[in-house]
C-alpha cells in the first residue's frame, strides 16, 4: 500500500493534531453561516415569506454560494459523513429556493397575457393548419356522409329524444335555436359547460402525447358530428340560422379546441421527429410551449362557455350571434397573430 | 428520510437512484430519484385529501342548498329573485370548485416554495427541474395536463374491461397502460408528464447538522475521561482501515448504543491486535475515530485515498 510510505512522516504529526481535526475546524468556523441560512430556508420553505426579515433575503444568495463553497471544501478534505450529508442537503434545499419557481401569480399572468401566450400559439401555427385542415375535413366528411344516406346521422348523433333528428320539421328545429329564451339558471348552463370543453380540451392535449395520432382523430370525430348538423338544418334551409347559433360561441370554443389539439400534436411531433435535439430534450421544450398555449385555451372555454349559456340564450337574433361571434374571432386573431409584444423577462424558449 | 440515507448509504437499491445534477454554481449535488413506491404512495394521499376536501364541499353545498329549497316547501319554482340566484350561485360555485380540485390542487402546491403537494411534502419527495436550471411555471403545467391520461382514462378503461367490454376495451386498456406503467418503461422513473414537462421528482433530504466529532476529550487528547488511560495508535494500526469503515464507527458512535459499542470496540482490538477491555469502550473508539480519521483526511489533502480496508 502505497498509502504507508506517504503518510509516515506525517503519523506522529497526526497525532496530535487530532487535539482537534483540521476538518472540524472548519466547520466550527462556518457552522454560523450554515446555520442562519438553514433557518432562513426552514422558514421559506413554511411559505412564510412576511416574517422573513429583507436581509435575510437578501442574504439567501449569498448564504447559498458560501455553503455550496464549503460543501465542495468539505468534499475535498472532510470524512465527516453526517456533516457532508447535511451541507449537501442544506445546498438541495437552498438551491431550489434560489432557483425555484420565483414568478407570483400576478406576475406571471402580467407576462402570460402580455405576449407570452400569444407567442406560444404562434410558434405552432404549422400544427394550427393540419388542425384546421382535419377540422374542415371532419365537417365535410360528416356533411357527405349523411347527404348519401340519412342514416349515418343516427351513427353519428345517437340522439335520445333529441328533436334535431332526419325528418323533423323546419318549426321544431328552430325551436331549438331560438327556443331558450327567458329559461332561468343560464349561468348555470354556462359553468357546467366551461367544466365540460376544459375537460376534453385538457384530454385532447393529453393525447397528443401519444404521437400526435389520438388528438388528429377526437378533431375528426367531433367536427363529423358538426357537418352532420350542418346537413340537417341545410335540408330544412336553416343552415345560416345554425351557423349563427353555433358561431357566437362556437368561433371561442372551436378555436380552443383547434388550439388544444395543435397544442398536444406539437408535442407528438417534437417527439416523433426531435431534430438535433434528443427525444427528452424536444418533448419538454415543446410540453412547456403546449403548456402556455393549454392555460389560454382553459381562459377561452371560460370566454365560449359565457357566451354559449348567457350570450347565445339572451342574444335571439341570427345577425347579431353571428356579429358577435366574428367580432371575437377577429379579437382573437388579432390578439395572437398581430399583438406580437414579447415579454422582457421571458424564459420560455 | 434523510436519517435513513445518512444511517444506511450501502442499501444496493439505492445506488441506481442517484443521480447528480451541476448547479449554475459548477457544484455536483447528488439527487436521489424517489422510488415508484413512494410516489404512489403521495399520489394515494393527494387523493385521498382531493376526496375529503370533495366531499366536504359537496356536503356543505348540498346542505345550504337543501336548506334554501326546504324554505320554500321544496317547490324550485316557488324560489324567486335573489334566492333564486343564491341558488345558483351555489351550484356554480359547485362545479368551479370541483374543476379547481381536479385540476388545480397539484398545480397550487406544486408552484409553491416547496414544488410538493402536501402527498408529497409527507412522503418527502418534490419536483425538480431536470436540466438543473429553474422549475417554472410552465414545466408545473405542463407536467399536471397530462394526469388525465395516466390516471383517470386507463382507470374508466380498466372499469369497461372489468364491467364486461370486448375487444375494444381490451386494445383501450392495452394502449392506457402504456402512460399508466410509464415509469417503469425509463431509467429515470418519469412519468409521461414528467417527460413533456422536463421534470423530474427527487427525494427532498432534511438533515440536522450534528455534533463535530472531534471536541470531546478522548477524542482531543485520546485521554479516557473515565480511566484516565491514554490511547496512541501507531501506524499500522490505523493504516488497516479506509473511508468506509471510518464512517461505519461514525455512525455507531453518534447512535451510542452500548452494545454496538462493545461489539465494534472488539472487532477492532482484534484487528489490530490489542487485548480489548470493558467499561471504556466509547473514549477507545473515540479516540481511534478521532486519529483514523486525522490520518485518512491528511492522505486526503495529499490527493492519496483509501475507501475501505481492502484498498
Amino acid at each position: 500500500m502505497a498509502l504507508f510510505s506517504l503518510t509516515k512522516g506525517q503519523e506522529a504529526q497526526a497525532a496530535i493534531e487530532a487535539a482537534a481535526l483540521r476538518s472540524d475546524r472548519f466547520r466550527q468556523d462556518r457552522e454560523g453561516d450554515w446555520k442562519r441560512l438553514e433557518a432562513i430556508v426552514t422558514r421559506m420553505e413554511k411559505g412564510r415569506l412576511r416574517r422573513i426579515a429583507d436581509e435575510d433575503v437578501l442574504a439567501l444568495p449569498v448564504l447559498y454560494r458560501t455553503v455550496a463553497s464549503s460543501l465542495s471544501v468539505a468534499r475535498e478534505t472532510s470524512l465527516d459523513a453526517a456533516t457532508l450529508a447535511y451541507l449537501e442537503s442544506l445546498v438541495q434545499r437552498a438551491w431550489f429556493l434560489v432557483y425555484g419557481p420565483r414568478t407570483t401569480l400576478w406576475s406571471w399572468l402580467g407576462r402570460f397575457f402580455g405576449g407570452e401566450w400569444g407567442r406560444a400559439v404562434r410558434s405552432i401555427w404549422r400544427e394550427m393548419a393540419v388542425a384546421l385542415l382535419l377540422m374542415i375535413a371532419g365537417t365535410v366528411i360528416g356533411w357527405q356522409l349523411c347527404l348519401h344516406d340519412p342514416d349515418w346521422y343516427y351513427a353519428l348523433f345517437p340522439a335520445d329524444g333529441d328533436p334535431r333528428v332526419p325528418g323533423a320539421s323546419a318549426a321544431e328545429l328552430k325551436e331549438v335555436l331560438f327556443g331558450n329564451q327567458g329559461q332561468e339558471g343560464l349561468s348555470v348552463f354556462a359553468a357546467s359547460l366551461f367544466s365540460h370543453n376544459a375537460g376534453v380540451a385538457i384530454l385532447c392535449f393529453a393525447l397528443g402525447f401519444a404521437f400526435g395520432i389520438p388528438p388528429l382523430l377526437l378533431l375528426i370525430q367531433n367536427t363529423t358530428l358538426l357537418g352532420a348538423m350542418l346537413w340537417l338544418h341545410d335540408d330544412k334551409g336553416l343552415l345560416i340560422d345554425l351557423i349563427g347559433w353555433l358561431s357566437i360561441h362556437g368561433t371561442t370554443e372551436l378555436f380552443a379546441i383547434l388550439l388544444s389539439g395543435a397544442a398536444g400534436l406539437h408535442v407528438g411531433r417534437s417527439m416523433a421527429f426531435p431534430g438535433d435535439r434528443s427525444v427528452l430534450e424536444a418533448a419538454a421544450a415543446a410540453g412547456q410551449r403546449a403548456a402556455v398555449v393549454m392555460a389560454g385555451v382553459v381562459f377561452m372555454l371560460v370566454c365560449a362557455g359565457m357566451l354559449e349559456g348567457l350570450g347565445r340564450q339572451l342574444i335571439n337574433d341570427t345577425t347579431q350571434r353571428l356579429v358577435v361571434g366574428y367580432t371575437i374571432l377577429a379579437f382573437w386573431l388579432a390578439y395572437f397573430f398581430l399583438f406580437r409584444r414579447v415579454p422582457a423577462t421571458s424564459d420560455a424558449e | 428520510m434523510s436519517e435513513h440515507a445518512v444511517k444506511n448509504p450501502g442499501r444496493p437499491k439505492r445506488s441506481d437512484r442517484r443521480r447528480t445534477l451541476v448547479t449554475p454554481e459548477g457544484i455536483a449535488l447528488p439527487l436521489t430519484l424517489a422510488s415508484r413506491g413512494t410516489r404512489f404512495g403521495a399520489l394515494l394521499i393527494d387523493l385521498a385529501i382531493i376526496l375529503a376536501a370533495v366531499i366536504l364541499v359537496t356536503v356543505v353545498l348540498a346542505y345550504s342548498g337543501i336548506g334554501m329549497l326546504r324554505s320554500v316547501g321544496e317547490d324550485l319554482d316557488k324560489l324567486q329573485g335573489s334566492a333564486r340566484y343564491s341558488l345558483e350561485f351555489l351550484i356554480i360555485l359547485y362545479i368551479a370548485l370541483m374543476f379547481l380540485f381536479r385540476h388545480g390542487y397539484f398545480l397550487y402546491f406544486e408552484l409553491g416554495p416547496r414544488g410538493a403537494t402536501p402527498g408529497k411534502r409527507m412522503t418527502g419527495i418534490r419536483v425538480a427541474a431536470r436540466d438543473g436550471g429553474r422549475l417554472s411555471t410552465e414545466m408545473v403545467l405542463a407536467r399536471n395536463l397530462l394526469r388525465d391520461v395516466e390516471l383517470t382514462l386507463p382507470l374508466a378503461a380498466m372499469a369497461e374491461v372489468v364491467g364486461g367490454g370486448g375487444i375494444v376495451a381490451w386494445a383501450a386498456l392495452a394502449w392506457l397502460a402504456v402512460f399508466a406503467l410509464f415509469p417503469f418503461l425509463n431509467h429515470d422513473r418519469l412519468r409521461a408528464g414528467d417527460l413533456v414537462g422536463g421534470t423530474w421528482v427527487v427525494e427532498a433530504p432534511k438533515s440536522k447538522l450534528e455534533a463535530a466529532m472531534s471536541t470531546g476529550a478522548a477524542a482531543t487528547t485520546g485521554t479516557s475521561q473515565t480511566t484516565g488511560a491514554a490511547y496512541r495508535f501507531g501506524e499500522a494500526e490505523l493504516a488497516i482501515y479506509g473511508e468506509f469503515e471510518l464512517q461505519t464507527l461514525e455512525r455507531v458512535l453518534r447512535e451510542n448504543r452500548p452494545e454496538a459499542l462493545v461489539a465494534v470496540h472488539e472487532a477492532i482490538c482484534r484487528k489490530i491486535g490489542w487485548n480489548p477491555g470493558a467499561g471504556d469502550e466509547r473514549a477507545f473508539l473515540e479516540a481511534y475515530y478521532t486519529q483514523l480519521r486525522g490520518r485518512l483526511e491528511t492522505g486526503m489533502r495529499m490527493g492519496q485515498r483509501k475507501a475501505d480496508k481492502h484498498a
